[in-house]
């Protein structure tokens, strides 16, 4: 990659490194999302409709660790994944896979708590329609999950955002190695150090380009969405 | 099809349902029995909707039983409710009818031809694709009915079915209240509108402050007033 090329020049160009790294990030933060989905969505509807001792503070812890710091996260990943960790043995250290796994400790709390809150509120909404009709336990979380779709939508592009965005601790469990574990954001953080802030800005404006993109394709397909269910 | 059980009659004994701080039913004692419909008149804060979500089963007494057919703690498999302002699933009128007949456990393979006899029934053919949250409120309330008749139900509650509609929608509720009735559905409702309840009712019950003050066959009731109340209801005065 050209250290002094002009943004532009870079996108335009279609340097293959940074499509590269584009690639990589758009893969680790999309697979965050997807299995930060399926953990939190349910653990969400979960607390949000049964009643149980401690419940509030699960409510607030949840609600706390949205802000974790990425770092910290970063750091305890990495304890975890270091040779002499636990978990050295599977030997994820520095892997994309590593950082799927700190960004999902980091994403999985937002996509609870919001679902929480969007599940709950539907709740009070269909509490006596589905007791009406006889609808159990399981039946209720899916029909809600459901319900709440197009608020869960919303829940996920938060998630994504914060993935998207997110530099600490994937730089340190993935170590930002040139061609393996490289994102837009880590290089950033790189090329900014070194000086080379055209190509900081270049790769800063496809992030962002992205990130409007798929907050774009996600709106429409919502919006479309609505109209057809009402 | 019918099963053979049935949660008629049901019966209150000595029935109290306590709120935060105000009793909402107060030793209730009555037993609904199949027949013509039975509505329920009174104040704001009578107790008619607490007595109807307790006869449904969605309240437990604080004190007294109800029982369902004789038994005590009985499923709503046979008995539906549709609320004074339905909550209706971000799908099609169809869509929902569909929820509502795998809820009540009708085989896939019925519910087609079922949800066109519903829709039918209420007055909403050629709406099935229709987004049931964009209904206007009388087509709201009345998709709300044909998704309680989808649990082919023995006793159907109705809270204040018609509040807040005018006129038109209210006369086509009422049709359908009197097309379920001559079916053999029981229809148990409240309502605030006496001329609704000499319109529907077969017989009337009277509650105030959470008792049953009058209960008496419709005619009677509204020609003949035993209580001070009834009578002061049937004449229109503000019953507080």
């Amino acid at each position: 990659m050209q250290s002094d090329a002009s943004a532009l020049d870079l996108i335009l160009s279609g340097d293959p490194a940074l499509y590269a790294i584009v690639r990589l990030s758009l893969i680790v933060s999309l697979s965050a999302v997807a299995i930060s989905a399926v953990i939190g969505i349910p653990f969400g509807a979960l607390v949000a409709l049964t009643r149980f001792r401690g419940r509030e503070g699960v409510i607030v812890l949840l609600n706390t660790l949205m802000g974790l710091p990425p770092v910290v996260v970063g750091l305890a990943v990495y304890l975890a994944l270091s040779r002499s960790g636990p978990l050295g043995s599977l030997g994820l250290l520095f892997t994309p896979a590593a950082m799927v796994v700190a960004q999902t400790i980091l994403v999985t709390p937002i996509i609870a708590a919001l679902a929480r809150q969007a599940i709950e509120d539907l709740w009070q909404e269909y509490c006596d329609e589905l007791t009406a009709m006889n609808v159990g336990p399981l039946g209720r979380v899916a029909t809600l999950i459901l319900e709440a779709r197009f608020s869960l939508v919303v829940t996920l592009l938060a998630g994504f955002g914060r993935a998207a965005a997110e530099v600490g601790a994937i730089i340190i469990v993935g170590g930002n190695i040139q061609g393996y574990t490289r994102t837009m954001t880590t290089a950033i953080a790189l090329e900014t150090s070194k000086g080379d802030l055209p190509l900081a800005l270049g790769l800063g404006a496809v992030l962002i380009a992205i990130v409007i993109a798929v907050n774009a394709l996600v709106w429409f397909a919502r919006r479309a969405g609505e109209n057809f269910a009402g | 099809m019918r099963a053979a059980s049935s949660d008629l009659p049901i019966r209150f004994d000595a029935v109290t349902v306590r709120g935060d701080a105000v009793i909402m039913l107060d030793r209730v004692s009555v037993q609904i029995e199949a027949g013509a419909p039975t509505v329920l008149v009174g104040p704001n804060g009578s107790g008619k909707t607490t007595f109807l979500r307790t006869a449904m089963g969605l309240i437990a007494p604080s004190a007294g039983r109800v029982t369902w057919g004789g038994a005590e703690s009985a499923p709503p498999l046979r008995r539906a409710f549709v609320f004074q302002r339905p909550a209706m699933l971000r799908r099609s009128a169809q869509g929902n009818l569909r929820y509502a007949l795998a809820a009540a456990r009708v085989p896939r393979v019925r519910h087609d031809a079922r949800i066109e006899e519903l829709l039918a029934l209420v007055g909403l053919d050629g709406f099935e694709r229709r987004p049931a949250r964009r209904l206007s409120g009388g087509e709201q309330q009345r998709l709300a009915l044909a998704r309680g008749l989808a649990r082919d139900p023995d006793v159907l509650f109705l809270d204040e079915p018609t509040a807040s509609l005018d006129p038109a929608a209210t006369k086509a509720i009422e049709d359908i209240i009197r097309a379920i009735a001559a079916s053999g559905i029981k229809v148990v409702m409240s309502t605030h509108d006496l001329g609704e309840a000499k319109r529907l009712a077969g017989e009337i019950v009277l509650l105030h402050r959470g008792r049953i003050v009058e209960r008496a066959p419709a005619a009677d009731f509204l020609g003949a007033p035993r209580t001070g109340e009834a009578r002061a209801f049937v004449a229109g005065e503000l019953l507080v």
